[in-house]
Parts: structure tokens; C-alpha cells; sequence
């Protein structure tokens, strides 16, 4: 591929960006979320039309203008969101599209082929089982058993690891050496390092939509990826901070139970008092009651006893009020924003029934457009204008308009809730920063977060979850890994020692 | 109830299932692939005049039939290509085709109104006439037309048309999932066209047959009745499955006759009430079916080939 530039509305997806890969060897291509990668691969695979660049396949320039095309030239692809039809089984599956004389369908040979295949690649599936309740790690074989059966030369894979346990991860390698064994190419995109480290011969990097440089993966370093991925150096340190001054309890609460969706006990007996100007960490493995802890807090979860004072408050509703507590939920997608609504519009979502933003029942946009227009200066936003779609952001910048929401109005009580998932190094760092500075403003900051680096980066005080319960609550100054570690796992913190 | 009543209930029922039948074979395809063509009523209407007229006209049924199809063919291709090329809303776009056949009928029927009172042709009765009167199933089977085998033959042919061939499988995987049909190079737009103006056809036939089966005349101001919507119900009830759409279809159908025959009995149940005991039956079904039955994963939404 040879200067591929691609834009979108308001977006350079793609620009002048090239790469090779050569017969048998696993290339990778490296970036952070939203760098391009994706873009990139659908031009190869036809699904989007390059605006300019010219792409080779053997040596010979080919026009990929559709998905049957890339077939057609020996390409195939395994997407990082599965294009399979759930309800149809995984034979009818494979053999959807490949085109037949026969007018009715013939299954028996395509069923001894696809055996075949299974034996020989160790990927095996039931060619019978609907490909819907099928888990995830089958699933992707039948992706990729999809693609042999049309005997690609060129394989993409697109984040394939995501949703694969470390075992499926390995027989994954196992199957790819073989394919290049057989002269095969693959492509291999991702944004972990380390298997990008294990499985590629050669490392293509690529940064907000521009060609960074393509190295032999035995000279490089993860440290020198990174680099080259992210543009600067980074690591995760804990940051310098003020001394807290005095302890004024803001979030309170006390014998707390709330049970979760499915009526199964998530929070047991759960006391907890968050004070202003301090970070308190919630670490543990995702699931073990974080969800409902900032759930209940805002009113949105109803707990079965207990009771909840965010200052002198109690909280018997939700909380719609950002200038008392700002939520940011963990779902920035589904809960936290309206991803068809503009940024505008998603900025006052919780005060558009008050002054300025209304009067007599009318909204007033001039007022709204300069609101947003401030903000997306404040909070250094990315976006063309305010009346862009939040849908068409990158996901740092979503986050940035509900953090923009939440925090402006200077709540007592910020709830952060996985606020770094899905972001990149940049935005995570941004994120870091605008906690820290809500805490050195004086706000409770409750910070749940399932990556411990994080948690132990950012906090004053760090109370470990486990199946509803605090396993114990530490410094966050004083605190380290294997201790945390040991909580997470369900063994209590021994006092006194 | 004498056994008469029973067969003639019975044989009244075929009758009225099969127009019902006919419309709901292209119905099931064209939402199996994702598009709800609505507009199967008006093109159900405009098939019911245009067979008798054509059938007026030259005086062969045969004929009538062709011209019918051909009908039903174009005004599938504007529904294909207003709500899959242009990506309309589906309902109102269903709608709108309606309301446009239903004034439309109501004035070529005024202009040729000559055929008002004639009746013409209808379709002819394969088995002899000896066969018509073997006790019970002579009159329920031997004596119908030939459009009540095609309607009974039918939901097993385009059943296997569904499951059993390379077609059908495309239809199935474009109405779930069109995005992954696309990633393995079928054109989804194509095959929605292919099952739409199939769907238009088969609405435009099960009209014919509804004024041609045994009848022969058209009457104005709304001949279908609803029964195109009756259909949009049974493809649901019937889990979009031919065969069990079919015998939704003969359910529907059953009710009908059965309160046409409550009403000759006068009873003392008021006759509005009857009439309406089709459409209470379909809305019953409806509630009780709609659970069980698993919904094409993109039904009633617009593709966009843009989106990946």
C-alpha cells in the first residue's frame, strides 16, 4: 500500500500512509486507538474507497473497490468486531457468498473441506452449532476458518487478541506461524505491545492518521514502540500533590447492601466516608460491586438498607445536579452521553430545563452554542464546532465533553468510574490531570478503576473490592503492588501488620 | 351444525386463505432480507383490478395473470427503490403506496365501468367434474380452482427455496446481518431488490386471485379489506417461516368464513361484531406469538453500504 490518504467529514483518517508485507512474515501494524489502523485495513479490504494511493498486490497495481474484489486478489480479513450471521450456522456461514453454480446448496463437500481445515489449523468448531452461542474465542475461528476456505494470501487480522483468554491467545500464534509457514502474509494489528513484540517480524507504527515508521520487530524495544506510538516518552507516575489540610467527610455512607441487576447482593454492609480534597482509589477486579457503588451513590440504584449523605443530603433520588455531584459514568457511550445529540447539545443536557439555557419553554441556542463554544476552549476539545455529532469524536474527546459536563460547575462530589477505558495514553494522562485538579480544588473525588497502575498512580487513600466488600483500605502514598494485589484476590488486609 | 355446514365452512376457508397464502410467500422473503414492504395491501388492490380488467378485456385468464405479475413487479421495484435505494422509512413509504392504490383503483374502476356488472372469466377447475362430488373432500379440495393448489403447493416450495438453496441463504444472512453479506462480497442491495419486487409480485397474484378465483368482479372502494395488513400480521405470527406463515394464513382465513357463516345464521351477536372477529383474531395472535418468534436482526431498517 503506497500513500493511502483517506478523509472523512472533519477527519484525516489516513494520510499518505504506506506499508508492505512481504510473503510469509506477520507484520504489524501498531497505534493508538483511533491512529487509523482500522481505516487502513478497509481500504485494503475495499470497504472504503481511498481518495488517493495507489495499492499492490505481487507487484502489480490492483483497484480494490469492493470486499468480493479483496476475495478476489487473495485478501481476507478477520474484523475486530466479527462479521458473522449469529443466526445461521457456522458452515452456512462459511460458505455464505462463495458463489455456485448449483442452485441448491450443497453442503456435504463444503462440510469434509471445512473439517479438513479445522484438523489442520487445530481451530476447531461444530460446522452444525448456530455461530451465536457459540463463545467468543470460536467465534473468531470461524472468521478466520472463513477466510481459509477462500485460501486468502494476505490475512488481516484486526485486534484479535481483544477477546481471546491467554490460552485461545496461544493457539491463535500457533495458527499464524503456520500460515506463514505455508507462505502465507499476515497483518497483525494491535495496540498491545507485548504481543506485537512476540508475533511480528516487522512493526509498522502509525500516529494520528500519519506514517511513523516501519521497523524489523527483533531491533525494537516496547519501551522504543511505545515511543514511537504515543510520540513522547511515558510511564505512570505518581503524581506531586498538596498535603490535604483537614478531613471535612463529604460522602458518607453507612451499612449500605444494594443488590445488582440480578438481585445478587453487590455491596454487603458497605460503610465508606470519602473527605473533600482527597482522591480515595476503589481498586479490584472489575465486577466485584464497583458498578453499583457509583450507581447507588447517585441515586440511580436504589439501595435495600443503608443510607447515603453526600454532605448534609441524603440521597433518595437520583442526583441530576452537576453542580453538587459530577458523575462520570463508566459507559461514556450509553450512559454518559447521546451520541447522535451534538456537543453542544450533550453539554447541557442536565441543565437544559434551567436558566440561561431555556426560557418560557424555549431553548435558547445562541446561549447554548457560546456555552459549548467556552467549553470546547476550557477543555481543549477536539472537535470542528459544537454542532458535530458527539458520535463522530474520537473517544478521548467523548470523554472530554462529559468530564466538561460533570465537572464545569465545581461539584462537591466528583464520581469517576473506569474514566480511562477504552483511551488512549494521551487522553488517560488528561484525564489523570483534570482529577487532580479537582481534588486540589477541594473535591471528594471517588475513582473507581480496574487498572491498578492507576488507582495506586493517582490516589490519596485506596480501598480494595471484593464481592461487595472492602478488603481494606490503605495510603495511597505508602501502598504497594503485592498488598493490593493480595486484597484483589480476596484476602483481607491484617491489621497491625 | 349439519356436516354441510362443516365442509362448506371448510371449503370456504381455502378460499379465502389463499389470496392470503399468495401474498405472504413474497412477504416472507422480502422480510427475511430486512425490508417490511407495507405497500403490499395497494399492490394486493391494484393486482385485483388489473386481473379483472385484463381478463375483461382479452378474456384470457392467462393473460390476466401475466400482466398482473408484471404489475406487481413494477410497483416492487418502486417500493425496492424508494426504501433500499433511498432509504425511506419503510412504514410510511407502505403507506403511501396505499393510499395511492386505493384511489387510484377507485378511479380506473369508474372509467371502466363498463365491466362493472360483468362478470369475467376466473380461473378454471383442474379436476373433473366427477371428482367434485366425493363426500367431504370433493367439494373442499377437487372443486376449487387452480389457484388453491398453487397456494397449497406453494409455502413448501418457497420453504425450501429458504433453507435448502444458495439464494436463500443469502435472503437469510442479508435480513440479519448485512454488513457481514457485504464483507463476503454479496451485493446486499441487489438481493433486497430481488426479494421486494418478489414480494410485489406475489401481493399483486394473491389480488388476481381474490377477484379471478372464483367471483369475478371487482368491487369498488377498498376490495382487499385489510388483507394485506392481515398478511403483514401472519408473516409475524408465523415467525417468518413460510410454512407456519401459511397455516396463519389459513387461521385468519378460517375466521373469516366462519363469520360470514355466524352471520347467515343470524345470530344474535350484533353483525359488526362478527366482522370483526378476523382482525380480533389476527391482534390475539399477534400478543401471543410475537414472544416466540426470533425477529430478523435488521427488519424494517435501512442498509447503508457506507457504514462498516
Amino acid at each position: 500500500m503506497q500513500d493511502i490518504t483517506k478523509r472523512f467529514p472533519g477527519v484525516l483518517a489516513n494520510d499518505r500512509i504506506s506499508l508492505e508485507c512481504k510473503k510469509g512474515e506477520v507484520l504489524g501494524l501498531l497505534g493508538e486507538n483511533g491512529a487509523g489502523k482500522t481505516t487502513l485495513m478497509n481500504i485494503l479490504y475495499g470497504l472504503h474507497q481511498p481518495d488517493s494511493g495507489r495499492i499492490y498486490v505481487d507487484g502489480e497495481e490492483v483497484r480494490i473497490t469492493s470486499p468480493s474484489k479483496a476475495i478476489h486478489y487473495g485478501i481476507g480479513m478477520v474484523h475486530q468486531h466479527f462479521k458473522l450471521v449469529d443466526t445461521l450456522t457456522v458452515l452456512e456461514n462459511i460458505i455464505l457468498g462463495i458463489p455456485s453454480k448449483k442452485l441448491l446448496l450443497d453442503l456435504a463437500p463444503a462440510r469434509k473441506y471445512l473439517l479438513k481445515l479445522c484438523e489442520e489449523y487445530e481451530l476447531f468448531v461444530d460446522p452444525d452449532a448456530e455461530v451465536g452461542r457459540l463463545p467468543v474465542g470460536q467465534q473468531q475461528w470461524v472468521e478466520i476458518l472463513k477466510a481459509l476456505y477462500r485460501n486468502v494470501q494476505i490475512l488481516v487480522f484486526d485486534e484479535p487478541t481483544s477477546v481471546l483468554t491467554p490460552a485461545e491467545s496461544d493457539q491463535l500464534c500457533r495458527a499464524i506461524r503456520r500460515l506463514t509457514a505455508e507462505g502465507r502474509s499476515i497483518v497483525f494489528i494491535s495496540h498491545k505491545l507485548r504481543e506485537v513484540m512476540e508475533i511480528t517480524d516487522r512493526v509498522t507504527i502509525i500516529r494520528d492518521g500519519k506514517f511513523i515508521g516501519t521497523i524489523p520487530t527483533r531491533e525494537a524495544t516496547q519501551l522504543k514502540l511505545a515511543q514511537m506510538m504515543v510520540g513522547r516518552p511515558v510511564s505512570i507516575v505518581r503524581k506531586p500533590r498538596p498535603a490535604l489540610e483537614e478531613k471535612k467527610p463529604v460522602l458518607v455512607m453507612k451499612d449500605v447492601n444494594v443488590s445488582d441487576d440480578r438481585g445478587v447482593p453487590a455491596l454487603k454492609n458497605f460503610n465508606l466516608i470519602v473527605n473533600a480534597g482527597e482522591i480515595l482509589g476503589v481498586a479490584g477486579v472489575d465486577g466485584n460491586g464497583q458498578r453499583e457503588l457509583a450507581e447507588c451513590v447517585v441515586g440511580l440504584r436504589k439501595p435495600a438498607s443503608g443510607t447515603i449523605h453526600v454532605r448534609d443530603r441524603q440521597i433518595t433520588d437520583v442526583v441530576a445536579d452537576p453542580s453538587f455531584v459530577g458523575f462520570i459514568p463508566e459507559d461514556r457511550q450509553k450512559t454518559g452521553l447521546v451520541l447522535d445529540f451534538s456537543v453542544s447539545e450533550n453539554l447541557i443536557i442536565k441543565e437544559y430545563d434551567k436558566q440561561p439555557y431555556i426560557k418560557n419553554g424555549v431553548l435558547k441556542y445562541p446561549v447554548i452554542k457560546k456555552h459549548a463554544r467556552s467549553m470546547i476552549e476550557k477543555y481543549n476539545l477536539k472537535t470542528p464546532s459544537g454542532e458535530v455529532k458527539v458520535r463522530n469524536l474520537s473517544g478521548g474527546n467523548q470523554q472530554k465533553v462529559v468530564i466538561a459536563r460533570e465537572l464545569n460547575l465545581g461539584p462537591v462530589l466528583d464520581i469517576a468510574s473506569q474514566p480511562t477505558r477504552g483511551l488512549d495514553m494521551g487522553a488517560v494522562s488528561n484525564v489523570h490531570d483534570t482529577l487532580l485538579s479537582e481534588r486540589n480544588r477541594g473535591a471528594a473525588v471517588l475513582f473507581i478503576s480496574a487498572e491498578l497502575q492507576e488507582v495506586m498512580a493517582l490516589s490519596d487513600r485506596i480501598i480494595v473490592l471484593f464481592r461487595g466488600e472492602i478488603m481494606g483500605d490503605i495510603d495511597g502514598e505508602t501502598a504497594d503492588v503485592s498488598t493490593i494485589g493480595q486484597m484483589m484476590l480476596g484476602h483481607p488486609l491484617e491489621v497491625g501488620i | 351444525m349439519s356436516l354441510d355446514m362443516i365442509v362448506n365452512w371448510m371449503q370456504a376457508t381455502l378460499r379465502w386463505s389463499v389470496p392470503l397464502i399468495l401474498v405472504s410467500t413474497g412477504e416472507v422473503f422480502a422480510e427475511r432480507s430486512g425490508v417490511i414492504n407495507m405497500g403490499i395491501e395497494g399492490i394486493m388492490l391494484s393486482g385485483a383490478l388489473c386481473g379483472i380488467a385484463v381478463s375483461f378485456f382479452t378474456g384470457g385468464v392467462f393473460m390476466a395473470v401475466l400482466v398482473t405479475m408484471a404489475l406487481g413487479a413494477m410497483m416492487g421495484l418502486a417500493v425496492a427503490f424508494l426504501t433500499v435505494s433511498r432509504r425511506t422509512n419503510q412504514v410510511v413509504t407502505g403507506l403511501m403506496i396505499n393510499m395511492l392504490a386505493m384511489g387510484g383503483t377507485n378511479l380506473l374502476f369508474a372509467l371502466l365501468s363498463e365491466s362493472r356488472r360483468t362478470r369475467v372469466a376466473t380461473f378454471p377447475v383442474l379436476f373433473p367434474q366427477s371428482m367434485h362430488n366425493i363426500p367431504i373432500i370433493g367439494p373442499i379440495l377437487f372443486k376449487q380452482p387452480i389457484s388453491t393448489w398453487v397456494a397449497l403447493i406453494l409455502p413448501i416450495l418457497s420453504g425450501i427455496v429458504l433453507y435448502k438453496t444458495t439464494w436463500g441463504l443469502n435472503v437469510r444472512a442479508v435480513g440479519d446481518n448485512p454488513q457481514s453479506a457485504a464483507t463476503v462480497g454479496l451485493s446486499v442491495i441487489k438481493i433486497k431488490y430481488q426479494t421486494v419486487v418478489l414480494s410485489g409480485i406475489f401481493a399483486a397474484l394473491g389480488g388476481c386471485v381474490l377477484t379471478l378465483g372464483e367471483v369475478g368482479y371487482f368491487a369498488s372502494g377498498g376490495m382487499t379489506a385489510g388483507r394485506g395488513f392481515i398478511v403483514l400480521a401472519a408473516v409475524v405470527v408465523g415467525g417468518w417461516d413460510p410454512f407456519k406463515t401459511a397455516l396463519a394464513c389459513l387461521v385468519f382465513g378460517a375466521a373469516d368464513a366462519a363469520q360470514l357463516r355466524f352471520q347467515a345464521m343470524g345470530s344474535v351477536i350484533p353483525y359488526q361484531f362478527l366482522q370483526m372477529l378476523p382482525y380480533l383474531v389476527t391482534v390475539i395472535a399477534l400478543t401471543i406469538m410475537v414472544e416466540h418468534s426470533r425477529v430478523p436482526k435488521t427488519w424494517g431498517a435501512a442498509y447503508d453500504r457506507r457504514d462498516v
